[in-house]
């Protein structure tokens, strides 16, 4: 700590910590109570904790009904963030790049996604694709939830692209590469960390989406967090929590492998000279 | 201006510019009518002010521009429909567009591995090019790892390595400071002499043009104004922008009295008389505007062989360490400039003497008057 500062300024120094303290814990509070519930022996949802258990584990992998929510999730989201990062990147390209009358018109149509509330989104989606006989299915599913993630990766990609210096593309072009060549071996290497990020934001999208899913899903189809959903109006069993906690461990991994991903791509373009 | 070099024979032409517009906006023109043809193997600098033209016409020959009107021809071909990639032509960036995410090896690989080189081809030839521009030892290092003179190194030896018969130079040595580029400027000049490739190269230093070039070609507003080896373009400056932008001038506004061949007498407006080369006048009556470069200005005694004599106040003394511009008085002017060797200056003159001084007529043009800026 500064050795000049007043009582007051030292007061105020440790105040600001506690209260940025008490802020990021007020963040990750629910997440927090949330685990050891999993790990109890009790049958309800309470605290204080009975005992130490993995039965609840046990209880979500061997039902029927939970693994198939969790291979649905693992289907829908990849796919859809797949689909949104590739869509969103041409999209981010194009309204960067081009100039054409009506960009700011398309640019605020292909984010509306993220802005219109979901359970609009929802009931139209359902309204479209019922009386095609996709009510039910995997392709309504996916395709919306890519909907709801191009906005992300837009954005991202769009943020990256400002700063990109288009001369590289001239200069890979002048080198002899036709223009997809380019655009996988430079463009696309340097605007990574925008398309990882935007993917990110578009699989954490997908994976905890739970309006769109009650409209579109069946049974069939009922992701993770829709069989929570579910979960809590039938039976209150802390498989939820076990659940819950294995949705939060998985999160966490991919943040801190993309995250991981994108320093290292950063890292490339402004390494220091030694 | 038509360019056409009678004693070339066709088939040396690289590169021909016909009729070659450009415009942006389908009102002003920022390429006018361009005609030009760049030899086989010379190095031919397109030199002047911004906006004057010089980097749309490279730009248009690299293929990133397209001409309103006209056509580039490449090798007696049209290109006005190849797409850049397909041009086989090497280009250096102002800022070297050097790839980050790739290293020194990797950037050089690049135009090779796009073509479908075998490996250890590609290998050998990323080799030779290192070595051509003495970065051996930096093959694995990031462009961001590497100082500006190397990564204009760098750029140099990826454009060069995929051995295209023409490299275009977009001011490149723009962002280095004035020693390294003066011996980028010797390099590239060395590289250029040893592999006979073809380069067109655009700057606004018309120093680096003058000490680079076999031709340079001096643009504005669109259009070349004159095309000729330096010592032409420097000794015989064919119209007043010219003169004006190469070197220093010192210029002196009057009327056209009489011509004769290829001498002219003009009247300046105190009623002195100059006989001059008549370069670009109009009939007699008409304004002219002289040019004479410092350096041919003879001071007292070395003057009086000069048949164009007139006596000058000196009003400044600049030194420069090798020789002194003095500025003088003369014929009205206020701002005429001579260049004295600081050998052959003579100590004894002081600010306020007046002193005879001349030059000879082949050193001074008589040229057309310069617009009203």
């Amino acid at each position: 700590m500064n050795p000049y500062l007043s009582p007051i300024e030292r007061v105020w120094f440790y105040t600001l910590r506690i209260l940025c303290a008490l802020v990021l814990l007020f963040l990750v509070l629910p997440v927090l109570v949330i685990v050891p519930l999993s790990f109890n022996s009790g049958t309800f949802l309470v605290y204080p904790l009975q005992g130490f258990s993995l039965r609840w584990y046990q209880d979500f992998f061997t039902s029927a009904e939970w693994v198939r929510a969790l291979t649905n999730s693992m289907i829908v989201a990849p796919v859809a963030t797949l689909l949104a990062m590739v869509f969103g990147t041409l999209a981010a390209i194009g309204l960067t790049r081009g100039e054409f009358r009506g960009k700011a018109l398309v640019m605020s149509l292909v984010i509306s996604p993220m802005v219109v509330p979901v359970v609009i989104v929802g009931v139209a989606s359902y309204l479209f694709f019922a009386p095609l006989g996709l009510g039910n299915s995997y392709l309504s599913l996916i395709l919306v939830h890519a909907v709801l993630g191009v906005p992300f990766v837009i954005i991202t990609v769009s943020a990256t692209l400002q700063g990109f210096n288009y001369n590289l593309v001239r200069a890979a072009a002048s080198l002899g590469a036709p223009p997809l060549t380019a655009f996988f071996r430079v463009t696309l290497p340097l605007i990574a960390p925008g398309v990882i990020s935007g993917a990110l934001f578009a699989f954490a999208t997908s994976f905890d989406e739970v309006v769109v899913t009650l409209f579109l899903a069946g049974p069939e189809q009922a992701t993770l967090p829709r069989q929570m959903f579910s979960g809590i109006r039938e039976n209150l069993s802390p498989t939820i929590a076990a659940a819950a906690t294995l949705l939060i461990a998985f999160s966490v991994v991919l943040l801190l492998v993309l995250e991981w991903l994108r320093g290292r791509s950063e890292k490339l373009r402004t390494a220091a000279p030694q | 201006m038509a360019e056409l070099n009678a004693t070339t024979a066709a088939n040396d032409v690289l590169v021909s510019f016909r009729g070659v517009q450009k415009s942006y906006d389908g009102e002003t023109l920022i390429v006018k009518d361009l005609n030009l043809d760049i030899r086989k193997g010379e190095f031919l600098t397109l030199l002047g002010p911004s906006g004057s033209g010089k980097t749309t016409s490279l730009m248009m020959l690299a293929g990133f521009e397209t001409p309103t009107h006209g056509e580039i021809l490449l090798a007696g071909r049209s290109i006005n429909n190849v797409p850049p990639h397909k041009r086989d032509i090497g280009m250096v960036f102002q800022n070297y567009a050097l790839f980050p995410h790739m290293t020194v090896a990797e950037n050089l690989a690049f135009p090779l591995s796009v073509r479908g080189f075998a490996k250890p081809d590609v290998a050998e030839r990323v080799k030779r090019a290192l070595s051509m521009v003495q970065l051996e030892a930096f093959a694995g290092r990031y462009p961001a790892q590497l100082s500006g003179g190397q990564q204009q190194r760098v750029a140099l030896a990826r454009a060069l390595v995929f051995e295209p018969q023409l490299v275009l130079m977009d001011e490149p040595l723009g962002a280095l400071d004035k020693q390294l580029r003066e011996h980028m400027q010797m390099e590239i000049k060395h590289i250029h002499e040893r592999l006979g490739v073809t380069v067109v190269y655009v700057t606004h230093d018309q120093g680096e043009a003058l000490t680079m070039s076999d031709r340079v070609a001096v643009f504005h507003q669109g259009e070349i104004q004159q095309i000729a080896p330096p010592r032409e373009l420097y000794e015989s400056p064919r119209n007043t922008f010219v003169a004006h932008f190469i070197g220093e001038n010192n210029r002196l506004s009057g009327h056209l009295l009489s011509r004769d061949g290829e001498r002219c007498l003009v009247n300046l407006p105190r009623g002195e008389r100059v006989e001059a080369l008549a370069v670009n006048v109009g009939q007699p009556g008409e304004p002219v505007s002289l040019s004479i470069r410092p350096e041919r200005v003879r001071l007292n005694g070395a003057s009086e062989s000069c048949p164009n004599r007139f006596s000058g106040r000196v009003a400044e003394f600049i030194y420069l360490g090798d020789h002194v511009r003095i500025r003088l008085e003369v014929c009205g002017q206020t701002d005429f400039f001579v260049k004295q060797p600081i050998a052959e200056l003579d100590p004894a003159l002081t600010v306020g003497d007046v002193v005879p001084l001349g030059w000879h007529v082949e050193h001074v043009r008589a040229l057309d008057p310069l617009a009203v800026e």
